[in-house]
């Protein structure tokens, strides 16, 4: 099994223990123990719900600072499409891209670009037919590492391209190549990401064998010292280089809609996504020809790391693209470019199956049941286990025990208790025998 | 392994419950993926038959490694016609059903296809049971 590199990592000396997180992760990835917080590697999909969550401000992201700009003789910036919502009565990226720049990066290469071409070429794979219908959106970092682990028959089902802050990645190191003459490793392309699993899919990418993204950076970071820099642009160059297409990708239903077909689908939120994903495995879903699904709600203007309310960041979306060209970025030729295809198979990591022996997976589900019924089933979390089921699940596979549950100990000091009182009551009818017999004696 | 479920009749949203917690179950036991797809559209298909001809009525599903047995029993109002019934895109389903998306007339038909063994009993006025099995290859 592979290791699960996360962004989504606990900071122990914040975590009370408190149930918040456990409760609210949808892969059940989370366990109170010994007063902290954990966090089950192999099950988390890095979607950010327990950040947002945390009342303690105890899980965060990991991503790079912006100290990285020093360590690349040559800087990209590649601002995800979310970063134009962030800011009020922005009528021109120009003016975010001329930010960027006064911030300190040598160059830009707006994802935007990127999500344009990679829409030309979902057309063009839609069309082919190669891939089974409904075609899912490969997008979203958490997503495939939901289907990765929770649905086995929808991986041929993903579309198998890089998604837009890899292609940006790979397009703007060929560019800043070309433009400069250094070698590759001199320059730093650097992804502004609304979200953890974008920064953790760059260490461990699906799809494919190596990130294009040489750093990180939270867009709450660059937003601070960008709403300044933004404010110092005077009349902007004509630098941005994005249609409608591509600045509608930061909001659910951009992607889809520009796959220009009639029939597509697109849900948004963690919860919804897994509904949709389950009844795609029942093949209820009709004749929807493209699934886009994005784990933050109303896509990723919702991711963790914005700063903007993600409601208010998709109207501001709307109506910066207002006057913008369809799109702007087209595959040149006839053909999708192979090297914007993935070039790693996706394997099923079955993290939920009990045991990989089924007679013993037999065993122990049995045995899960039957715990089950012993506990209350009020699913409090008290014992850490986010559910009373959860907790019998983990006790079978031997990481906690029946008397994490409040409800057995409590059944069990009641016991002991009745047991002592029971026995005391013994002894005192004894004492009271023995003092009679003596009174008994002197009479 | 055996689980039991009770079909309410009078809510159509809970239909799909039964085969839901089935699918779970089996793919937490490690069953291949096409066994889980063709016990869950089996289930749910006539979760919904039930719902929508049979005033609900009673799952009951034994799960062991060779195979999946599922029962269907309702005391709904019978099929008086069981060919009829079988046959694609015949359906009795009323109006209002219809406009849910449901009553396509392939209820039946997709029970006997996803399942390898299928039996029918039905009695006009006493009910109906569906036994299917779905072999773990």
């Amino acid at each position: 099994m592979a290791n699960f590199f996360h962004s989504v990592t606990l900071d122990k000396d914040k975590c009370l223990g408190c149930t918040n997180c456990i409760k609210r992760c949808p892969t059940s990835a989370i366990r109170v123990q010994g007063g902290k917080a954990k966090i089950l590697s192999e099950r988390c999909i890095d979607c950010g719900e327990c950040i947002r969550v945390c009342p303690h401000h105890a899980k965060q992201a990991i991503c790079d600072s912006l100290d990285v700009l020093k360590a690349f003789e040559y800087t990209v910036a590649l601002p995800a499409p979310s970063l134009y919502a962030q800011f009020n009565h922005l009528e021109d990226p120009d003016i975010v891209v001329e930010g960027l720049l006064k911030m300190g990066f040598d160059d830009v290469f707006e994802v935007a670009r990127a999500a344009e071409l990679v829409s030309d070429a979902t057309r063009r794979i839609v069309d082919s037919g190669k891939i089974p219908k409904p075609i899912i959106s490969s997008a979203c970092p958490t997503i495939s590492r939901l289907i990765r682990i929770r649905f086995p028959d929808l991986i041929d089902h993903l579309l198998p391209l890089l998604t837009p802050a890899e292609l940006a990645g790979k397009l703007a190191k060929e560019e800043a190549v070309r433009k400069t003459g250094l070698p590759p490793e001199k320059i730093g392309v650097v992804f502004i990401s609304p979200c953890p699993a974008k920064a953790s899919s760059v260490i461990q990418p699906v799809g494919i064998e190596k990130s294009h993204i040489d750093a990180v950076i939270a867009m709450k970071d660059v937003y601070r010292i960008l709403v300044g820099t933004m404010k110092e642009v005077g009349e902007p160059r004509d630098l941005s280089e994005t249609g409608r297409i591509g600045i509608s990708w930061g909001s659910s239903g951009g992607e889809a809609a520009a796959v220009l077909t009639d029939n597509y689908l697109a849900a948004d939120g963690i919860e919804n996504c897994i509904k949709i994903l389950s009844d795609m495995e029942d093949d209820k879903l009709g004749d929807v020809g493209f699934v886009e699904l994005n784990a933050c709600p109303a896509g990723c203007v919702g991711g963790v790391l914005t700063v903007e309310n993600p409601y208010l960041a998709r109207v501001k979306l709307k109506s910066l693209r207002r006057y913008l060209p369809v799109s702007k970025n087209r595959i040149a030729g006839n053909s999708v470019p192979d090297s914007y295809l993935w070039d790693s198979s996706v394997e099923f990591v079955p993290v939920l199956q009990l045991d990989p022996d089924m007679q013993i997976a037999f065993e122990k589900m049995n045995e899960i049941d039957r715990l089950t019924a012993k506990f209350p089933g009020l699913d409090c979390g008290s014992c850490g286990s986010p559910s009373c089921r959860a907790l019998a699940e983990d006790i079978v596979r031997g990481f906690s025990t029946e008397e994490a549950c409040v409800f057995v100990l409590k059944d069990e000091m009641q016991s002991i208790a009745d047991s002592l009182s029971r026995l005391s009551g013994i002894q005192k009818g004894r004492r009271e025998a023995e003092a009679h017999d003596a009174g008994d004696g002197k009479e | 392994m055996t689980l039991n479920f009770v079909v309410p009749g009078d809510d159509f949203t809970r239909a799909g419950e039964a085969s839901g917690a089935v699918k779970q179950k089996m793919k937490q036991l490690g069953f291949p993926s096409d066994v889980i797809r063709k016990v869950s559209i089996a289930l749910y298909e006539g979760e919904i038959n039930m719902v929508i001809h049979a005033g609900g009525g009673q799952v009951d599903v034994e799960i062991s490694q060779d195979a999946i047995d599922l029962v269907l029993t309702d005391h709904g109002p019978g099929i008086a016609d069981i060919e009829q019934a079988m046959q694609d895109g015949f359906s009795t389903a009323p109006d209002h059903v219809r406009d849910l998306g449901f009553g396509a007339g392939m209820g039946l038909p997709n029970m006997k296809k996803y399942s390898d063994e299928f039996h029918l009993e039905s009695e006009v006025g006493v009910g109906t049971t569906v036994r299917m099995r779905i072999y773990n290859h």
